[in-house]
């Protein structure tokens, strides 16, 4: 009798959280707390960001509780796959690459790629002007992609995280960075190590589509619930709420 | 298995191979050119001398090749001044940094190797070489160093290999050797099995090719210790 | 004389973390070893041709690279099998179990070559003297090899764990909060890599002395029967 309840609670047990599944209730969501301002990691372990803020905006207009599980950016994706978080949020890029592996929601902000260099660097943008020099990248990035294909003659130097690739433009091991430019400025130029480096050159688009929410193939319908809140948060102002805490111009673009 | 990701590649992967094959070469020879002197320093009757081989030896056998790495390629950059001297450039490559940490690694080892291969050096040949009247310089090159050699050189063919394999910490600091090229198509395509398998696979290679090349020495070095056939 | 700037604590967390690692290794090693060795010995030929394939690859491929296989494909792989078998939540490999399980692995097939070559060096007759005294096969194993073979295994083992003890800096490349990675958080916010990274050399070095005493002390203990009054 007693073998028999245990296996009735077992599969009542097991059951209701398949059903829990189906309803996104509960949401486990990647971040890489690497990349300041978009996600970072405070001194007391605490997560913070426009990654972090706008997720938890979304998972309130959702009504869903939200975990948020912390992942290098190597690794990501294949996380995800196997099932440690049902989304990341991690500012990653639109990209037919990633498209093959996982869905994106709509996007949820744009911003352009641009370079850093030491101040008066004599450094020029360009196939050739940049023949010869050192790139520093984050391995895996829109910014590495961009840079392998268009500056062929220039040496790529790619990092795991874009704070260690800060250091190495300190140390003069790299002559410039690739970068998206919001992290750049507020990741890097605004503190007191950035303060002998500029941007250099005009800033560039490098993906139409922007940073969207990366999902599992098959849950479909979870894509269709994040797309509903993002179109919701811009609606009623919720969304731009959260982006006046960080930018003074319009991250989501055009 | 998605072949299609490793033949695409390929290439990438046969330049990773030369990088690493070719840190671990020069390390190799270069550190064997510190660790003989080295080796002699550490049977000094000087004790100044002795001591500072002791404490090399200690110190880099006693610690992993990955912080002798980071003490060099982020540790150094602690000194400003040093940054605006022309030894900055050679520091601020990855590749130098590579190169020297794993030379100075595998001179300790290599050291400690051919010190106990001299130790072991049979006392008669010694005497003989004595009575011969061969000065103790000749003693050394002519006598002593030879027959540690051939006791030396399967301890020292564990060392490449265990230099070969060291090497792959290199991926660590931006180089694309072996293993380094495996991180960049694991993040690329996120096939961790295919990226890491395909250099693994090649490393085991060149540590088989080692191990024959080594054989095939043994048998040349050794062909007197043999049983005659007739 | 040596400012942390409060770090310190962090370090030493990180130490023990490292010993840790190493510790767990070690078992999960000694227990691989012991039966591949077993398999070695074995007269079954499969069992003999599955211990030398385990051994020769492992040493055969870089610590590093198998480490990061277990942990960016062990992740893919034990998830895939467990949704095979319906299995719907996650499995998560943290980067500790990763870690420990192919240092382990890596060097179980190292501690194989050293156990059965200890136990080739004991003498047949000591085998053959407890067969006559009618001792059942667990109690040779027990009573008589293991005591002997320790003697002979001792060196061996000693220095494997000397090399498994410095391997655990690599965990520190897949995000485990070890002696290496703490430092290199710590040199991060200081500015003072130089200082951290030489702590933590140091530090291996205490742990590399003290573990050769031990295996000093160890060793007389297993050659006792030998030492000549």
């Amino acid at each position: 009798m007693k073998k028999l309840l245990t296996v009735t609670a077992l599969v009542a047990g097991l059951s209701m959280a398949q059903v829990q599944a189906k309803d996104w209730n509960n949401i486990r969501i990647g971040v890489e707390g690497a990349y300041p301002p978009f996600s970072s990691v405070t001194p007391e372990g605490e997560l913070v960001g426009f990654d972090i803020d706008i997720a938890k905006t979304l998972c309130e207009q959702m009504q869903a509780k939200c975990e948020f599980v912390k992942q290098d950016w190597d690794g990501i994706i294949p996380a995800l796959l196997a099932r440690k978080y049902d989304a990341i949020i991690a500012s990653m890029s639109i990209t037919e690459e990633r498209k093959k592996k996982v869905a994106f929601s709509d996007k949820y902000y744009n911003s352009p790629a641009e370079f850093i260099a030491p101040k008066g660097s004599s450094l020029v943008i360009s196939a050739d002007g940049l023949k010869g020099k050192k790139i520093g990248v984050q391995r895996e990035t829109i910014h590495d992609k961009y840079a392998t294909e268009h500056y062929p003659d220039a040496e790529i130097v790619r990092y795991g995280t874009q704070d260690e690739a800060y250091l190495d433009l300190q140390a003069g091991r790299v002559d410039a960075l690739l970068l998206d430019a919001v992290a750049g400025e507020d990741g890097f130029l605004k503190k007191p190590e950035g303060a002998n480096y500029a941007f250099i050159g005009e800033p560039i688009q490098l993906s139409e589509e922007g940073a969207g929410i990366a999902i599992r193939k098959q849950d479909t319908d979870l894509v269709e619930k994040f797309n509903k809140a993002i179109a919701d948060i811009r609606a009623n102002g919720k969304y731009d709420e959260v982006a006046k805490k960080y930018f003074s111009f319009d991250i989501y673009g055009k | 298995m998605d072949f299609s990701i490793i033949a695409d590649n390929w290439p990438l992967y046969m330049q990773g191979l030369g990088l690493t094959l070719q840190l671990v070469a020069l390390s190799l020879v270069i550190g064997f050119c510190i660790a003989l002197p080295l080796a002699l320093m550490r049977q000094s009757s000087i004790k100044a001398v002795s001591w500072f081989a002791w404490g090399y030896i200690y110190f880099f056998r006693g610690t992993p090749l990955l912080v002798q790495l980071f003490i060099i390629y982020f540790g150094l950059g602690q000194w400003e001044w040093l940054k605006t001297t022309w030894a900055w450039d050679l520091f601020k490559e990855a590749y130098f940094c590579a190169l020297l940490s794993f030379t100075l690694n595998t001179a300790a080892y290599s050291a400690e190797i051919i010190r106990g291969a001299i130790a072991a050096t049979p006392h008669g040949e010694v005497e003989a070489a004595v009575a011969y009247g061969m000065s103790p310089f000749k003693r050394m090159f002519r006598i002593i160093l030879p027959s540690a050699a051939r006791r030396a050189l399967h301890a020292y063919s564990n060392e490449i290999i265990f230099m070969l394999h060291g090497s792959s910490v290199a991926g660590i600091i931006t180089l694309n050797d072996l293993t380094g090229v495996a991180r960049l198509v694991n993040s690329r395509y996120y096939s961790p099995f295919e990226a890491f398998l395909t250099s693994g696979l090649i490393y085991l290679c060149v540590t088989f090719a080692i191990v024959a090349a080594v054989k095939a020495l043994e048998n040349r070095w050794h062909a007197h210790l043999r049983p005659r056939t007739a | 004389m040596l400012d942390l700037r409060g770090y310190g604590p962090m370090l030493l967390e990180g130490a023990s973390l490292t010993i840790e690692v190493g510790l767990c290794s070690l078992v999960v090693a000694l227990v691989l070893g012991t039966l591949t060795a077993l398999a070695k010995l074995s007269t079954s030929r499969f069992l003999r041709s599955v211990a030398a394939v385990y051994t020769t690859v492992i040493r055969g491929i870089p610590d590093l690279v198998l480490m990061l296989l277990i942990f960016f494909g062990g992740q893919v792989a034990v998830n895939n099998a467990a949704l095979a078998l319906g299995y719907e939540d996650y499995i998560d490999i943290d980067p500790f179990i990763a870690g420990v399980l192919s240092i382990g692995f890596i060097f179980g097939a190292y501690m194989a070559e050293t156990l059965r070559g200890a136990y080739l060096a004991v003498d047949k007759g000591q085998r053959e003297a407890a067969m006559a005294y009618g001792m059942r096969a667990g109690q040779i194993f027990w009573r008589v090899m293991v005591p002997q073979l320790m003697r002979h295994a001792l060196p061996g083992l000693g220095n494997n764990w000397l090399v498994l003890l410095k391997t655990t800096a690599l965990v520190s490349v897949i995000g485990l909060d070890d002696m290496v990675r703490k430092a290199g958080l710590a040199a991060g916010a200081t500015k003072l890599p130089f200082t951290f990274y030489m702590v933590v050399a140091a530090i291996f070095l205490l742990f590399t002395t003290v573990s050769v005493l031990l295996l000093h002390w160890a060793e007389r203990h297993y050659g006792k029967a030998y030492r000549r009054a």
